[in-house]
C-alpha cells in the first residue's frame, strides 16, 4: 500500500451519496471492505464518490458513453445483423489494485509466460516434456491446435508469446488464480488505452491523488518490441499489422494500433511472397516487409499450409517464416499451450521448465480425461465450471450452479464421449467491484487482463489492464460477446515508480 | 502507401464530396421552386433523369415530387447512390484505412453518417431548410478538418484528388441540368425570374456572392464562364481541375517508382482544354455537348487512377 494513501483520512458517505447502502453482499470487494469502508489504495476515489451530487455519477457515465460512440470504438457483434456495431460498456468506476499486490502478479506472469515460451519450444522439437512423461502424449496427439506443420520452427530468442492477456481472477479471500493463458492474438489492449483516456479527462483529481502508474506506453513499448524481434539480419525492419479486415469484431483495435505505432495495417489481400520474402503492394509497387503483427488465426494465416480456402491469409507466408525471412507475432501454434486441458499442466511445465513453483496459481482444475477426476465431475456438475478444452469468448462453458438440469445433461453426454474435451473448474465466488447503474452503485463481478510482451531479453508486465465486468446481477461470464463491460485498473504506484500524469 | 489504402481514401473523398454535391442538387431546387411561378418546368425530373437511375425511381414511386424526389436522392439506404448509401460508404472506406486518417477525421465523417442516418429516420418531420444547411456545415466542416488535420502526405493527395474529381463532375452537372431547366423559357431571359433561378444555381456551388463581386450582372455567358473556367473559385470545373494537376504531380515526385503516370497526363490535357476554351463558342456549338465530353474526360482520369495506382478492377 502507498504512503500517499495513508495519510488520507475518509469522509462517511453522504446519506445520498450513490455508495450509500451499498452491499458487498459476503464477496470480497476491490474498493470497499465489508462494513462501507474504502480500502487504503481506493480512499480518494470513496471519497469523490462520496462527495459528488446526486446524478453526476450518472451524467458523467452518460457522457462517456456518448463519447466512445462519436470516436467510433465500436466492436462488432457477430449474433447480430452482419456488421452491428456497439460499444464496449464502459463503467467509469475504475478498479484499483495496491503496489504490493501488483509486486507479486508481475513476478508471477514473467515467470509463467517463460515456462510457456519453453514448452512451446520444446513441443515443436524434442518433446521431452511428453518423452519425460510429464504430459500425456495423447492430449498432444489430440489437440486441434497443436500445429504439426510447425514442428522444427525456431522463433527468433525463442519466443513464440510476444503479445499475451492472461485472465486473473480473485475469489472470496482476494487471492489471484490464472484463469486463462490467451496466447493467441489476445485482443483488448486498445480498450485499456481508451479507458484510461476516458478516466483521466473526468476524474483528473481522483486519477492524481491515487498515484497511478502509467499504461499509455503500451503502443511504444509494443512497437519496440516488435522492431527488435525481426529478423536480426535486417538494419531497418519494416512492421505492419495484419487484420482480418473491417468486419473483424477486434477490428478497432487493429487499426487503433497501427495509427498508434505509425505502421501500416495490411490485410492478406495486401501481401505478396515472392522467392520466400514477404512484401505489401503499395502505390509505389512492392515493398518488403519483416516483422508482421498478425491479428489472424494460425488457421488462416497460410492457405499453402493451413486451410486451403482461406480468404485472410497470404499464400507462401510459412515458407517466408520457415526460411526466416519474415517475424510473425505471435508465432503460429501457440494455441496449442492454451488448450483448456493443457492449461492444467502449466504448474508442472514451471516446475519442469525453469525448477520453480508457481507463484501464480491455477485455478484447481479436474482434467476428466483422468478417470477418477472425470468420475469427480459428473457427480459434482451442479457445483462446478465446466469447460471445453478450445472454445473462448465464453462459449462452450457450463456454469453448473446457473445451468439447467437439460443443460446439465448434455454436458454429461460430451463429457463421457470426449473426455478429452473437458476439464472442469470450482465454482469460484469471483470478486465484486462497485458498477455504476443508473444512479445507483451496485456490485459486480470482475475479472483482470494483463497483457504481457515478451522482447528480446525482457519480459514487461502492463501495470494495469483490462477490468472486464460482468454487467448481468449474479453473472460471472464478463467477455464482451456476452453483456460484458470494461473498466479502468489503476495500479497504484511505489515510491520511485512512474506515476501517469493527467 | 498501400493501393488498398490510397483506393479507400480516394473513394472515400470522392463519396463524402458526392453526398455533399446531392444535397446541393436538392436543395438549389427547393430554392427555385420557393422563387418560380407555379406554372414553370417540373424541377424534379431532371434531377433523377441525370442520375441514370429513372428506372430504380420508378421502381419505388408513382410521382415525382419534391418528397418522393427528396426521399429517393438523400434518404434511401436501398438506392446505392443517395446521400446517405455514399455516406455509409464513406464511413465503410474510412473505416478500413482509419490508422491513415486522422482521428478527427473519422470522427467528423462518423458524426456526419449519424446526422443523415438519424434525419432519415425521423424524415416526415424534418424541416428541409434546417436539413440541408446542416448537411453544408458537415461537407464544409469534414473539407475543413481533412485539411487542417493531415499531414500532406499521399494519403491526403489521394482524398484531394478524389474530392477535385468529384466535385468538377458535379458542378458541371448542376449546370447542365439547371441549364436546360432554366434556358427554355426565351421569354424569362432578363426577368427578374430568371435573375433569382440564376442566382439559386450560383448558391447551389456557393457561389453567389464570389460571382457578384467579380461581375455584378447576372448574364449566361458570365455565369457559364463562372461554373466552368474560373480558375479562383474553389468549385469551378478549372479550378478543380488545376488542383487535381497538383496532386498528382505531387503524388508523383513522391513515388520512387518512376513508370509513367497516365493519370496525370489526362488530367494536364483537360486543364489546357479548359483554361483555353472560349465561353461563347462554347455556347455556340453547344454547352451541353462540350460539358459531356468533359465529363467523359473526368470520368478517365479515374480510370487512369486505377491502373496507375489501385491496381484493382474498376470501381465506380
Amino acid at each position: 500500500m502507498s504512503q500517499q494513501s495513508q495519510s488520507q483520512t475518509q469522509s462517511a458517505p453522504h446519506p445520498q451519496s450513490a455508495l450509500a447502502g451499498y452491499d458487498t453482499g459476503g464477496f470480497f470487494d476491490e474498493l470497499v471492505l465489508q462494513g462501507g469502508q474504502s480500502r487504503p489504495d481506493s480512499t480518494a476515489l470513496i471519497n469523490l464518490i462520496n462527495g459528488l451530487a446526486p446524478g453526476e455519477l450518472f451524467r458523467r457515465q452518460n457522457a462517456i458513453e456518448k463519447a466512445l460512440y462519436q470516436m467510433g470504438i465500436t466492436f462488432t457483434v457477430y449474433s447480430d445483423d452482419a456488421g452491428t456495431e456497439k460499444i464496449m460498456p464502459f463503467d467509469i468506476l475504475p478498479r484499483i489494485v495496491p503496489s504490493i499486490l501488483w509486486r507479486h502478479i508481475d513476478a508471477g506472469l514473467r515467470q509463467r509466460i517463460k515456462a510457456l515460451n519453453m514448452f512451446l519450444s520444446d513441443i515443436y522439437s524434442k518433446q521431452e516434456i511428453v518423452n519425460d512423461g510429464i504430459l500425456p502424449r495423447e492430449l498432444i496427439d489430440s489437440a486441434p491446435t497443436f500445429l504439426p506443420q510447425c514442428m522444427g520452427l525456431k522463433p527468433f530468442n525463442d519466443v513464440w508469446c510476444h503479445v499475451t492477456g492472461t485472465d486473473l481472477v480473485r475469489d472470496d479471500t482476494g487471492a489471484f488464480y490464472v484463469l486463462e493463458d490467451n496466447l493467441r492474438c489476445p485482443s483488448g489492449a486498445s480498450y485499456v488505452m481508451q479507458n484510461r483516456f476516458l478516466m483521466k479527462k473526468n476524474f483528473p483529481q481522483a486519477f492524481q491523488s491515487s498515484q497511478v502508474r502509467p499504461v499509455n506506453d503500451y503502443p511504444a513499448r509494443l512497437y519496440q518490441m516488435l522492431r527488435e524481434m525481426a529478423p536480426p539480419t535486417v538494419d531497418d525492419p519494416k512492421v505492419v499489422v495484419l487484420t482480418p479486415g473491417m468486419y473483424n469484431s477486434a477490428y478497432y483495435e487493429h487499426s487503433f494500433f497501427a495509427q498508434q505505432m505509425g505502421i501500416e495495417l495490411v490485410e492478406g489481400r495486401d501481401l505478396i511472397v515472392e522467392k520466400d520474402f514477404v512484401y505489401m503492394r503499395t502505390t509505389d509497387g512492392l515493398q518488403r516487409v519483416d516483422m508482421i503483427y498478425r491479428r489472424v488465426d494460425d488457421i488462416f494465416l497460410d492457405p499453402e499450409v493451413f486451410r486451403s480456402d482461406s480468404m485472410l491469409g497470404v499464400a507462401g507466408l510459412m515458407r517466408a517464416y520457415r526460411a526466416g525471412n519474415v517475424s510473425l507475432a505471435n508465432a503460429p501454434g501457440t494455441g496449442v499451450a492454451d488448450d483448456k486441458v493443457i492449461y492444467a499442466y502449466v504448474p508442472d511445465m514451471i516446475e519442469y521448465y525453469l525448477g520453480e513453483k508457481q507463484i501464480l496459481p491455477n485455478v484447481p482444475t479436474y482434467v476428466c480425461l483422468r478417470e477418477d477426476e472425470r468420475e469427480h465431475v459428473l457427480k459434482n456438475m451442479d457445483q462446478l465450471v465446466i469447460k471445453a478444452a478450445n472454445e473462448s469468448g465464453g462459449y462452450g462453458i457450463l456454469i453448473g450452479p446457473h445451468a439447467t438440469d437439460a443443460e446439465r445433461k448434455d454436458f454429461a453426454d460430451q463429457i463421457r464421449k470426449n473426455p478429452r474435451n473437458f476439464v472442469a473448474q470450482p465454482t469460484l465466488s469471483l470478486s465484486r467491484a462497485p458498477t455504476v447503474f443508473g444512479d445507483k452503485i451496485e456490485g459486480r463481478h470482475v475479472d483482470l487482463r494483463p497483457y504481457i510482451l515478451c522482447g528480446k531479453d525482457d519480459v514487461w508486465v502492463m501495470p494495469g489492464g483490462l477490468t472486464r465486468v460482468a454487467l448481468r446481477k449474479g453473472s460471472l461470464v464478463v467477455n464482451s460477446s456476452q453483456g460484458g463491460g470494461s473498466k479502468d485498473t489503476w495500479v497504484s504506484a511505489e515510491p520511485g515508480q512512474t506515476i501517469a500524469e493527467v | 502507401m498501400l493501393s488498398r489504402v490510397a483506393e479507400s481514401i480516394y473513394w472515400m473523398s470522392r463519396q463524402v464530396e458526392r453526398a455533399e454535391n446531392l444535397a446541393r442538387f436538392l436543395e438549389v431546387t427547393h430554392n427555385l421552386i420557393l422563387d418560380q411561378p407555379e406554372d414553370l418546368v417540373d424541377p424534379w425530373a431532371p434531377l433523377i433523369q441525370v442520375t441514370a437511375d429513372q428506372k430504380k425511381f420508378d421502381e419505388r414511386f408513382k410521382v415525382m415530387d419534391v418528397e418522393s424526389v427528396t426521399h429517393f436522392l438523400a434518404f434511401d439506404d436501398t438506392y446505392s447512390n443517395s446521400m446517405i448509401s455514399n455516406l455509409w460508404h464513406a464511413r465503410e472506406n474510412a473505416r478500413s484505412v482509419r490508422e491513415s486518417l486522422s482521428s478527427e477525421t473519422f470522427e467528423q465523417l462518423n458524426e456526419f453518417y449519424y446526422f443523415v442516418r438519424d434525419s432519415a429516420a425521423s424524415a416526415s418531420q424534418l424541416s428541409h431548410t434546417d436539413f440541408f444547411d446542416s448537411v453544408r456545415r458537415f461537407a464544409i466542416r469534414w473539407t475543413g478538418v481533412l485539411d487542417s488535420t493531415m499531414s500532406r502526405n499521399m494519403g491526403w493527395h489521394f482524398a484531394n484528388v478524389g474530392r477535385l474529381l468529384e466535385r468538377a463532375d458535379k458542378t458541371s452537372r448542376i449546370l447542365d441540368v439547371k441549364y436546360f431547366n432554366i434556358l427554355p423559357q426565351l421569354d424569362d431571359v432578363g426577368t427578374a425570374v430568371d435573375d433569382l433561378q440564376w442566382s439559386a444555381l450560383l448558391s447551389a456551388i456557393s457561389g453567389f456572392e464570389p460571382y457578384r463581386s467579380m461581375h455584378r450582372l447576372i448574364r449566361v455567358p458570365t455565369v457559364v464562364e463562372f461554373f466552368l473556367f474560373n480558375s479562383t473559385f474553389p468549385r469551378s470545373v478549372l479550378f478543380c481541375i488545376d488542383g487535381a494537376c497538383e496532386s498528382l504531380l505531387k503524388i508523383g515526385s513522391m513515388s520512387s517508382d518512376d513508370s509513367d503516370h497516365h493519370a496525370l497526363e489526362l488530367a494536364c490535357e483537360l486543364q489546357v482544354r479548359l483554361s483555353s476554351a472560349d465561353v461563347d463558342e462554347v455556347l455556340d456549338q453547344g454547352m451541353h455537348e462540350f460539358i459531356d465530353k468533359t465529363q467523359t474526360d473526368i470520368n478517365d482520369i479515374g480510370i487512369a487512377m486505377n491502373q496507375d495506382f489501385f491496381h484493382s478492377a474498376v470501381t465506380t
